[in-house]
């Protein structure tokens, strides 16, 4: 229990440090951006949306940085994101229709590449020394390519040259978002592609760490108990992974936020509708109101990850119980 | 000072191999380009061939001298930013190990935190608001990065750091009275070095991903030629689904093949401070020089005999958690 709060406690400090980075950078950085940026609209948007964009920096630049700050805060808890300047619409609106895309194809994809990943760590661990070793300069490769690099040859490949995947988007325009089974088949299938990039790109890593868990484990004294007493190889190979396991799922919280750096530059290969993007379609027209709030509902989203990936962790190794009893 | 050895496994040369080559290349290639990268003056969408080893962009561009030009950016950020992510998280994770207490609380803190914020995101934000002309400099985008890259070094020295804090040889120092930082550098360090080592290596590979990245997205300035920005110009212009692979192939395999040259030397510093993953590394041959059983047998994980007895011990990922 105090580890959870442990836990809790530090991302709710990394969410402020996000929140606070996010209010400090435009006021530190040289060239004053928001000046620019209210200077740009000035032309084509109305006072009222001026002084909202205003409010959602964390009010009028011309009373103190305290009492900005306080209004920031303010405006974060009510969830105001403020205004997009090139969509013209709430921030929080837009992301609620990107936010389910993401969390769709960067979740699947990287449970998907987790239970793959680490069963053929387990079994390369284990054969270790014969043939199959061969596997690993290439898994090293393929951890070594950029994850949107890895995509577009996808693309090329597998959309553009054979016509087995469809294309770009992540439906099928015939088709339009609602929950029927045209709809989800048509998701699915357009998801599939940009689904086998990401795995492909993120898998070598639980390959690797598995294996190299696997071969120390293998040679632990109950490894060799249990053949001893004559249990089915398949039973062996289970309880040295069931151990191995273990510093996988720790590492669980931490590739997360990896993944889903690499799996957002995906989307834009694909054309993908979800966070990155627009996210980098942001970057491109500096719209800085919804670049910040992209980076701070990411930041969120991976946070709630971690916490979940640590209470798997927490319930499935009994050291962490017996340390917070201590 | 026991001699230099090179590394037995074959998985290690060649990561060796390819590391070099690719710093030779940042040394050399500008010089070897036979274009100017921004010459557009040749035939647009060309295939490979013997006047263009790679082709030519649809503005006419020659790829393979933007290939061998661009090298020098990408190498040089990846390794300013390598550098100075290492050295934070040197200062951060061994002081934090060291002096524990308050010190230590803070700065796992401090370490936790930035590992905790998705890395590619912030650099995002960071990067977009950088004035243009700072976004051409090596320097600069090479610190920006750094911020993001440095926590998980820390983590991991501070957690080596505190294990041999309590071994009997610096016991043994600080009872002869010698002084923290003597302690600390002749003592506690040298037998971080194959953790440190292997923490560079991470992070020059993350700093290179991450410039390409930038890149790709067009947030570094688009007059430095790197392999991200390439990447960048094949996006624009479509060139995955127009079929130019030349196009984009070339900067995204030498991304790769560094990336894949840094990562099996890192097998070797592993294999260094994990006599059990050495023997795992040898070829057949190797095993049958040396007398060990073609196949591995179940809880019979051979050490080398001639291993170097290191007092440095892996660690392990459940223990490290704070």
């Amino acid at each position: 229990m105090r580890l959870i709060l442990h836990r809790l406690g530090l991302y709710a400090i990394t969410a402020w440090v996000a929140i606070t980075v996010n209010f400090l950078l435009p006021r530190l950085m040289p060239g004053n951006p928001i000046q620019t940026m209210i200077g740009k609209l000035q032309s084509n948007v109305t006072p009222a949306e001026v002084r909202s964009i205003q409010l959602s920096f964390g009010g009028s630049l011309h009373s103190g940085l305290v009492h900005q700050y306080v209004t920031y805060l303010d405006q974060m808890v009510h969830g105001n994101l403020g205004v997009s300047i090139t969509l013209s619409s709430p921030v929080s609106t837009i992301l609620r229709g990107a936010v389910p895309w993401t969390v769709g194809l960067i979740g699947i994809s990287t449970v998907l590449s987790f239970f793959i990943g680490t069963i053929a760590g387990a079994l390369l661990g284990w054969t270790r020394g014969s043939r199959l070793d061969a596997l690993i300069p290439t898994a090293t490769f393929f951890q070594a390519v950029p994850y949107f690099f890895l995509g577009t040859v996808m693309l090329m490949i597998f959309g553009s040259e054979l016509h087995w995947f469809p294309q770009l988007g992540a439906y099928s325009l015939n088709v339009s978002p609602s929950w029927t089974w045209a709809f989800v088949a048509s998701a699915l299938r357009y998801g599939e592609l940009p689904m086998i990039s990401i795995v492909l790109s993120s898998i070598a890593g639980w390959i690797l760490g598995m294996r190299n868990m696997m071969i120390t484990m293998v040679a632990e004294d109950f490894v060799l108990m249990s053949v001893a007493m004559g249990l089915p190889r398949r039973r062996v190979i289970w309880t040295a992974a069931r151990n191995a396991i273990l510093p996988s799922i720790a590492n669980l919280s931490l590739a997360i936020g990896l993944v889903v750096s690499g799996a957002l530059l995906v989307e834009l290969v694909f054309n993908y509708p979800g966070v990155g993007d627009l996210l980098l379609n942001a970057v491109e027209n500096e719209d800085y109101p919804l670049i910040q709030g992209i980076f701070l509902v990411i930041t969120l989203a991976v946070l709630a990850a971690n916490f979940i990936a640590d209470m798997v962790y927490f319930a499935l190794d009994p050291r962490t119980r017996t340390e917070a009893q201590s | 000072m026991r001699a230099l050895r090179l590394p037995h496994s074959p998985k290690v040369l060649l990561g060796l191999g390819i590391t070099v080559f690719f710093l030779l290349l940042t040394i050399v290639g500008p010089y070897l380009a036979p274009d100017s990268p921004n010459n557009t003056s040749f035939a647009p969408n060309l295939t490979p061939s013997w006047h263009h080893l790679f082709g030519t962009t649809s503005l006419g561009q020659d790829i393979f001298s933007q290939t061998l030009v661009g090298a020098r950016a990408t190498v040089v950020v990846a390794l300013v930013a390598g550098l100075v992510a290492a050295l934070l998280s040197t200062v951060v994770g061994v002081a934090a190990g060291y002096l524990g207490g308050a010190a230590d609380d803070g700065l796992s803190l401090l370490s936790n935190v930035f590992l905790a914020i998705p890395g590619l995101p912030l650099l995002i934000v960071i990067d977009s608001y950088l004035p243009v002309n700072s976004r051409s400099n090596a320097l600069v985008i090479g610190l920006v990065i750094s911020v993001t890259g440095w926590a998980w070094g820390a983590r991991v020295l501070r957690a080596q750091t505190m294990s041999l804090r309590n071994r009997d040889f610096v016991e043994a120092a600080r009872i002869i009275g010698e002084r923290r930082w003597r302690i600390m550098f002749s003592e506690v360090a040298p037998n971080l070095l194959p953790i440190l080592a292997s923490s560079l290596l991470f992070t020059v590979l993350y700093s290179i991903g991450a410039y390409v990245t930038l890149a790709y997205i067009g947030l570094t300035s688009t007059s430095v030629w790197n392999w991200g920005t390439m990447l960048f110009w094949a996006q624009a212009n479509n060139a995955p689904l127009s079929g130019e692979w030349y196009w984009f192939v070339p900067p995204g395999v030498c991304i790769a093949l560094v990336g894949t040259g840094l990562a099996l030397l890192n097998f070797g510093i592993d294999e260094f401070i994990n006599p059990r993953l050495r023997e795992s590394g040898l070829t057949a041959r190797q095993r049958r020089q040396r007398g060990l059983p073609r196949r591995v047998r179940l809880g019979l994980t051979p050490v080398l005999r001639d291993a170097p007895v290191r007092r440095a011990r892996v660690m392990d990922a459940s223990k490290v958690s704070s």
